[in-house]
C-alpha cells in the first residue's frame, strides 16, 4: 500500500494534511540540501506520488529528472502559496519537445 | 563508401544479407512502435494539459481561502486544527503496458468513507474560510491523482519515444545503407574475382594450345 507525500514550505502545504496526505515541510531557503535529502528519502520509501511545490521543484530539477524514467514515484510539481511559476506547464511542454522534437501543443 | 573493412567472401556476403533482412524488419517494427506511441502520447499529453490547468486553478483558489483563514486565525489554532488528521489516503498501484512502456496506474482509497472526515477539527475556534479552503482542496484531489498518473505516463512515454526515434533513425540512415554498401562491395569484388579467374584460364588455355600445336611457328613458315 502506497502513500502520497507533499513537499514544500509549511504555508503552502499544511492544508493537504486535512485530506490525509503526508506533509513534509522544508524551508525554502537557498540551501536546498535539506530538501534534496528529504526528497531522496521520500522517493526511496513507500510513496507513489510526491507533490512538490514549484518554487522548490525549480531548485531540485536535476534530482527530479533522475526519477523521470522510473515507474515510481511520480514527482509532480504543484503551485504553492506564493503563486504559480508556470514550472508544471513547462515540464509538460518539455516532454512534448522531447517526444516530438518540437513543441506542437503549446504554440501560440 | 564502406564504413569498415569487410572480407569479400561468400560467407560474409550471406551473413550480411541475413543481417540486412533483420535490420529492415526491425526498422519497420520500430517505426510502427514509434507511430503508435506518438499517437497515444499526443492524446495523453492533451489530457495532461487540461488536468494541469484545472489543478493549478483549484489549488490557487484553495490557497486564496487559506490566506483568508490565516488572516483571522492564530497560528497556534491553525496548527492544532491540522495536528491530527482524521482522513488518510492510500494508493494502490497497478500497471499498464502501452507499447512495452510500463506506466503506473493509481487507485486511491480513503481510510474512512465519510467525505466530511476531511475536517479534522471542531468548528468552534476555526474560521469558516478554513472549511471552504479544505473543501476546495478535497474537491481537486481526484484530479490531482489523475494528473500524477497522466503526467508520469507522459514523461515515461516521452523518454521511450525519443529512444525509439533514435533507433529508427540509426537503422534507417546508418545501419541499413552501410550494409547495402557492403553487400554491393562484396558482390562486385566476387564478380571481379570471377572475371579475373576466367581471363586467366583462357590465357592458360591459349598457352597450352600454343605449346601443343606450335601455331605461331606453323603460320610463320607459311
Amino acid at each position: 500500500m502506497y502513500k502520497i507525500a507533499v513537499l514544500g514550505d509549511r504555508d503552502s502545504i499544511y492544508g493537504f494534511a486535512a485530506l490525509g496526505l503526508d506533509i513534509h515541510p522544508v524551508s525554502l531557503s537557498d540551501d536546498v540540501s535539506e530538501a534534496a535529502t528529504k526528497l531522496k528519502e521520500l522517493a526511496e520509501s513507500d510513496y507513489a506520488v510526491i507533490y512538490i511545490i514549484e518554487s522548490l521543484a525549480e531548485k531540485l530539477m536535476s534530482e527530479i529528472r533522475s526519477y523521470n524514467t522510473v515507474k515510481l514515484p511520480a514527482i509532480i510539481p504543484i503551485p504553492g502559496a506564493s503563486g504559480n511559476t508556470g514550472l508544471g506547464m513547462r515540464m509538460v511542454k518539455k516532454s512534448v519537445e522531447q517526444a516530438v522534437g518540437s513543441d506542437i501543443l503549446f504554440r501560440e | 563508401m564502406a564504413g569498415k573493412h569487410v572480407n569479400p567472401t561468400r560467407m560474409e556476403l550471406t551473413n550480411l544479407k541475413r543481417k540486412l533482412v533483420t535490420a529492415v524488419r526491425g526498422h519497420k517494427l520500430l517505426k510502427d512502435k514509434r507511430d503508435e506511441l506518438m499517437r497515444q502520447f499526443l492524446e495523453l499529453v492533451q489530457e495532461n494539459r487540461r488536468l494541469r490547468e484545472r489543478v493549478e486553478e483549484g489549488i490557487a483558489s484553495a490557497n486564496k481561502n487559506f490566506v483568508l483563514a490565516r488572516a483571522v486565525m492564530q497560528d497556534e489554532t491553525l496548527k492544532t486544527a491540522f495536528l491530527a488528521p482524521k482522513q488518510e489516503v492510500y494508493l494502490d498501484t497497478g500497471e499498464k503496458n502501452i507499447m512495452s512502456v510500463i506506466i503506473p496506474q493509481f487507485t486511491y482509497k480513503t481510510r474512512t468513507s465519510d467525505p466530511n472526515d476531511i475536517y479534522s477539527y471542531g468548528y468552534a475556534f476555526t474560521s469558516g474560510d478554513l472549511d471552504s479552503a479544505v473543501k476546495s482542496l478535497a474537491d481537486i484531489l481526484p484530479d490531482m491523482l489523475r494528473l500524477a498518473e497522466v503526467e508520469k505516463a507522459c514523461q515515461m512515454m516521452a523518454a521511450e519515444i525519443e529512444k525509439t526515434r533514435r533507433r529508427v533513425n540509426a537503422l534507417e540512415h546508418v545501419m541499413i545503407p552501410e550494409m547495402k554498401e557492403n553487400i554491393k562491395y562484396i558482390t562486385m569484388k566476387l564478380d571481379e574475382n570471377e572475371r579475373s579467374t576466367q581471363v586467366r584460364l583462357m590465357k592458360v588455355k591459349d598457352m597450352m594450345l600454343e605449346q601443343a600445336h606450335q601455331y605461331s611457328k606453323r603460320y610463320a613458315a607459311d
